[in-house]
């Protein structure tokens, strides 16, 4: 099943055009990985598949999903660095989601943080404070919180950005078993090599725009 | 010393002041934790300057309920000030810097061209560092603020966990929905309301450390959100309450006392955190 369909779609702001002629589609069970160099417009594409922002021209459909279900990994911000949160408090707003009006989390909210936690190996850390954590044990603590907000669909923002080579080697395998369990994942890198190694598909943004198996860009 | 506090207590004025007190210092520091999170520290003070300005202007008109000028004018800058800080041209610090200067120096200058007060120096300076009006409080006053805060905690408690969740990863709460500057407009609309209240008790130039110690401190103390916040509440409410009764006793302006009782405590946390280790 194909889950988003993107259609000669041009992004930007205003009148400034990042990429046009955009045509890509998502299939269930895909692994979509998108490079580009700086300013290739990687994170306008980001900003628009999560339904933040609308597309110049073109559309882009999804499938059986709303564009709240996509579980985004965020690139890490400044203020996480010493703000003081429990890796369990983090976890949980990724439920926040999927509540609409009700204030609290309900005991089914919890049982699905902790089923996440526990899927990405952090249920020991749940006590413990975000800010204390290594690098490669944030990333797993915000992948969980994503997958609190997916039901089946990961959106991952550079996820190993700021990871020394051994966390990083961690977080992909990761993110593989998690594909082959299923999820559907799209994944922005600059690590070209790497991600791609692993992708089934890859879409490149810049002047010349790839889109294919993974296999054709090596090609 | 205790004689001299069972007998103070018996005035129905030092009641009012304590109650008033404690329930600023309880809203206070209850946004106070997102507002350093979020490096908002000083958008506090900055409002507290523009309520300066605008109440400058509102003595000059002579007009008989000054909040009404000074709620709306600290209000909207605020929203200006958050805008501000969305807006890259210029960045949110120096917004703040321009707006909080600006309306401190129009406020004194429209003061002493068009003031027609024989005390004009006086007359700032309670604006700036509090004045004695707590302690002249009505019954209908106190009340007022009793049902502002009873308000204000229901609606924090209901919000927590969004709050929570735009303070930490603001582009992760606009991923999963949340309205997220629908909460930052509120956050701000809040802080603005506190301020113009609680004028009265520390002064303009004070309010900002009535919201940011107790959050400092408490982060000092403690490693979640909710530790911290509840912290946050307590060590407030607790300095406040400390720094009217010293205030009541020793004569002391009580503005200044009570940030003197938060910057100490700051500095107790501060050494628990360095020498004794941190709690869970």
């Amino acid at each position: 099943m194909t889950l988003i369909t993107c259609d000669n779609v041009a992004l930007g702001y205003g009148s400034r055009v990042v990429v046009d002629g955009l045509n890509f589609t998502v299939d269930e069970g895909d692994y979509l990985c998108i490079i580009g160099e700086n300013g290739a417009g990687k994170s306008t594409l980001v900003k628009t598949l999560l339904g933040l922002q609308k597309p110049l021209r073109g559309k882009i459909l999804l499938n059986g999903l709303n564009a709240g279900d996509i579980g985004y990994l965020s690139q890490q911000t400044a203020i996480q660095k010493d703000f003081p949160a429990s890796v369990n408090e983090i976890v949980l707003s990724g439920c926040l989601a999927r509540k609409k009006f009700l204030p609290f989390y309900s005991a089914q909210d919890k049982e699905i943080a902790a089923t996440n936690m526990e899927r990405l190996g952090v249920q020991s850390l749940a006590d413990r404070s975000f800010a204390e954590l290594s690098g490669g044990q944030q990333q797993r603590v915000l992948l969980a919180r994503a997958l609190c907000a997916a039901k089946k669909i990961l959106l991952l923002d550079e996820p190993v950005a700021a990871l020394d080579p051994e966390a990083t080697a961690d977080m992909y395998k990761i993110i593989s078993q998690l594909n082959q369990d299923g999820i559907t994942i799209i994944m922005i890198s600059h690590d070209v090599n790497e991600a791609i190694g692993r992708a089934k598909h890859v879409l490149r943004l810049g002047k010349k725009i790839f889109y294919g198996t993974s296999e054709d860009y090596h090609a | 010393m205790l004689e001299t506090i069972t007998m103070y207590l018996e005035y129905p004025f030092v009641i009012n002041a304590l109650i008033v007190g404690v329930l600023i210092a309880l809203c206070s520091s209850l946004l106070g934790v997102t507002l350093v999170l979020k490096r908002f520290s000083l958008i506090g003070d900055g409002l507290a300057h523009v309520a300066f300005g605008a109440l400058c202007v509102a003595t000059v008109l002579h007009m008989a309920n000054k909040m009404l000028l000074t709620l709306p004018i600290t209000v909207i800058c605020a929203i200006l000030i958050l805008r501000g800080g969305q807006n890259a041209k210029i960045r949110g610090d120096a917004v703040i810097a321009m707006i909080s200067v600006g309306s401190l120096a129009f406020g004194y200058l429209i003061m002493n061209v068009f003031a027609s007060s024989a005390n004009l120096s006086g007359d700032v300076c309670s604006t700036l560092f509090g004045s004695t009006s707590i302690l002249t409080l009505t019954e209908q006053e106190v009340w007022l603020s009793v049902i502002l805060s009873i308000l204000m905690v229901a609606a924090f408690v209901l919000f927590y966990n969004k709050i929570f969740a735009v303070t930490f990863d603001e582009d992760f709460a606009r991923a999963a929905r949340l309205n997220v500057d629908f909460y930052n407009l509120m956050i701000s609309i809040v802080i603005a309301i506190i301020i113009v209240l609680s004028m009265n008790l520390v002064g303009s130039l004070l309010i900002s450390a009535f919201i940011i110690f107790p959050a400092l401190s408490a982060m000092k103390l403690f490693k979640t959100f909710r530790a911290v916040t509840i912290c946050s509440v307590i060590l407030s409410v607790v300095c406040a309450f400390i720094g009217i009764a010293i205030s009541i006793l020793g004569g002391t302006p009580v503005g200044s006392t009570i940030v003197a009782v938060d910057a100490l405590t700051f500095g107790l946390c501060f050494a628990v955190n360095k020498f004794g280790g941190v709690a869970a």
